[in-house]
């Protein structure tokens, strides 16, 4: 997060000379005990789990070092990389669909021209506050096809929509990801909307700008730290995908499969089939790829800032 | 998605506001109110009824007996209404195994968010306004752990704990919660907006210890900002399912999110008694709290977060 360690930078240079002589540990008082915490919980686990993924579980001999074996056996497992393809699907279509609709929505109450915008942004918002398990179960009925709403529609129009089929499975888990976070990426724009100085709008009417005009040479290019802030944190998100395919696993149970996606993959490798070396190494090379993905996306936010600056 | 983060700050270079002090509402554009538009506000009503309309659906079926759930249309009401029984057989089924998950969750809620909130305030005052040696490795091994997935961590923490003898205890889901990178960063954009350092001096002119000056001169400063963690620290804790569906076997351990999807899940073994009008009824009490939470707080973290927003 480069934003985040800017203003180390830039506070010590400017107040250097100040600080210096108060250079001392007492700031590990404070420091201290999350470091504490974090070391146990954060690094311990991610040093056992590169050492762990050095082994493998075999049926004659026990744990055996196997080196690199692991990562090698993964990057020729089809099951990984079908899991790979499917986050990766959703991640290109259901991210930028879900952002387009929250920047809609946040350009829309800053506007003011919308009715009763407080009600909306609460509303909106609401769906963020759904545990995941929750809002997988309600769209989970909703799309039953017994006797759920899609079930009862079916009915009704003599259609035979199935939203548990292979074909329609990742529309029907995007929808639930969409609806938990269009409110919460829409707070995050919003919010940076609302920081724009006032005097920015006035000289742009002054100059006779258009409302359009307006969003497209003021707003949207505010918007570029947050944008690339809240990509970062969708991917992040969709590379994890778990909750929602696991809670409808009972409900689509041919579609939904142990390896449906890579953590769905890795959480079967370790709890049913005790090859725990193996989902460690499949944790850390998702890990990696989410960390050089967001890393990426995170240079080229910058770089059109700093092109348009 | 089990532990997504709050909001994002970036760090604030223009605003003078101290944190949690809202913008004067009638300064921008008092000039040329736009006018309001019935025909944008029903456009934008679309998304509205997207949002809502699954939460209407279960209050809706709130009121349905198991037998109206499966035999009415779902966005009509029943032939009889249950809310109330539903209210009673969530809290009588299985001798009240609701009430615990919901004290289940109470618990990790205030143990371990708790416990993740004043280690994050510690932490972020102590980088935002101490040197000390080892400063910048903190923040950037702190900064980039925001990058990794939580659930590459999942598996071995529970190797880990498993060694330990602490797997299928509340230890296991309160131990992983007390850390929250994302809130530890925020309350670092909060101390370094809102505590003046030259405050801090004062303080120490008057002998005042370091942990005192904290207590009283900083905390008092930083309460929005601690407000705006708390609430989304809570809400990631409440609503985690990843992290106890991996650490517990024991039911009576169950957080209210693994509790109903086990519920849910009794319709589909073969010879469970489909109890859905259960698991509506205790999806509708797990997300109240929440949603009462935001809505009577709603000042503090609206401020909070429009502080801490990204101002480039």
């Amino acid at each position: 997060m480069t934003t985040a360690t800017q203003p180390i930078g830039t506070r010590r240079t400017s107040n250097t000379s100040q600080r210096k002589h108060r250079r001392n540990w007492r700031g590990w008082l404070f420091v201290g005990p999350f470091a504490a915490v974090f070391l146990l919980v954060f690094i311990a686990p991610l040093a056992y789990a590169l050492g762990l993924s050095l082994f493998a579980n075999r049926m004659i001999g026990g744990t055996v070092f196997v080196g690199f074996g692991n990562y090698l056996t993964l990057f020729a497992d089809p099951l990984f990389w079908q899991g790979l393809w499917r986050v990766i699907l959703v991640l290109i279509v259901q991210v930028p669909l879900m952002l387009a609709i929250a920047m809609f929505v946040a350009l829309a109450l800053d506007s003011g021209r919308l009715h009763g915008s407080n009600f909306f942004r609460l509303s909106i918002f609401m769906p963020y506050l759904i545990p995941t398990v929750v809002a997988a179960l309600m769209w989970g009925f909703l799309y039953g096809t017994n006797y759920g709403l899609v079930g009862q529609l079916n009915g009704f129009f003599g259609t035979s929509l199935n939203l548990f089929s292979a074909d329609w499975i990742l529309v029907s888990i995007s929808n639930v990801i969409t609806w938990t976070y269009i409110g919460y990426n829409m707070l995050i724009f919003y919010s940076s909307l609302k920081t724009i100085s006032p005097s920015l709008y006035e000289a742009a009417v002054i100059d006779g700008a258009s409302e359009w005009q307006i969003i497209r040479a003021i707003k949207i290019p505010h918007l570029r730290g947050s944008i690339a802030i809240a990509t970062i944190f969708s991917i992040i998100g969709t590379f994890q995908l778990f909750n929602e395919p696991s809670v409808m696993q009972k409900m689509a149970p041919s579609v939904i499969t142990n390896s449906f996606t890579p953590n769905i993959y890795a959480y079967n490798l370790s709890f049913n089939s005790g090859q725990q070396g193996y989902a460690a190494a499949l944790a850390i090379v998702m890990g990696l790829v989410t960390v050089i993905i967001a890393y990426v996306v995170q240079l080229r936010g910058m770089r059109t800032e700093e092109g348009t600056n | 998605m089990t532990t997504a983060p709050a909001p994002i700050p970036a760090v604030a270079r223009r605003s003078r506001r101290a944190v949690g002090v809202p913008r004067p509402q009638k300064k921008r554009r008092s000039s040329n109110a736009p006018r309001k538009s019935w025909t944008f506000t029903i456009v934008t009503g679309v998304f509205l009824l997207y949002s809502i309309f699954p939460l209407i659906w279960l209050l809706i079926n709130a009121t349905k007996s198991q037998q109206d759930f499966v035999s009415t249309f779902g966005l009509s009401f029943g032939g009889s209404f249950a809310f109330w029984d539903n209210i009673v057989e969530v809290f009588t089924a299985q001798n009240g195994i609701f009430t615990r998950w919901l004290l289940n969750t109470l618990m990790y809620v205030v143990v371990g968010a708790g416990g993740a909130v004043f280690l994050a305030v510690l932490g972020g005052y102590g980088l935002a306004k101490y040197r000390f040696p080892g400063r910048n490795a903190v923040f950037l091994v702190v900064m980039g752990a925001i990058a990794v997935p939580s659930a590459a961590l999942a598996v071995p923490t529970f190797l880990m704990f498993a060694k330990l003898g602490i797997t299928n205890t509340p230890w296991a889901v309160i131990i992983p919660s007390l850390v929250a990178p994302f809130g530890l960063y925020l309350m670092y954009v909060f101390s370094m907006e809102s505590v003046p350092t030259e405050l801090l001096e004062a303080a120490r002119m008057d002998g005042a210890s370091e942990f005192r000056t904290f207590f009283q001169v900083s905390l008092p400063l930083l309460a929005p900002g601690i407000v705006t963690v708390s609430l989304f620290t809570v809400t990631a804790t409440w609503n985690n399912y990843f992290l106890p569906l991996i650490m517990l076997k024991d039911s009576a351990w169950y957080p209210l999110t693994i509790g109903l999807n086990q519920w849910n899940q009794q319709a589909y073994i073969a010879g469970g008694t489909p109890v859905q009008n259960l698991v509506i009824m205790g999806s509708l009490i797990t997300i109240i709290p929440l949603i009462v939470t935001f809505l009577l707080l709603q000042k503090y973290w609206q401020a909070g977060l429009s502080a801490g927003s990204v101002k480039e």
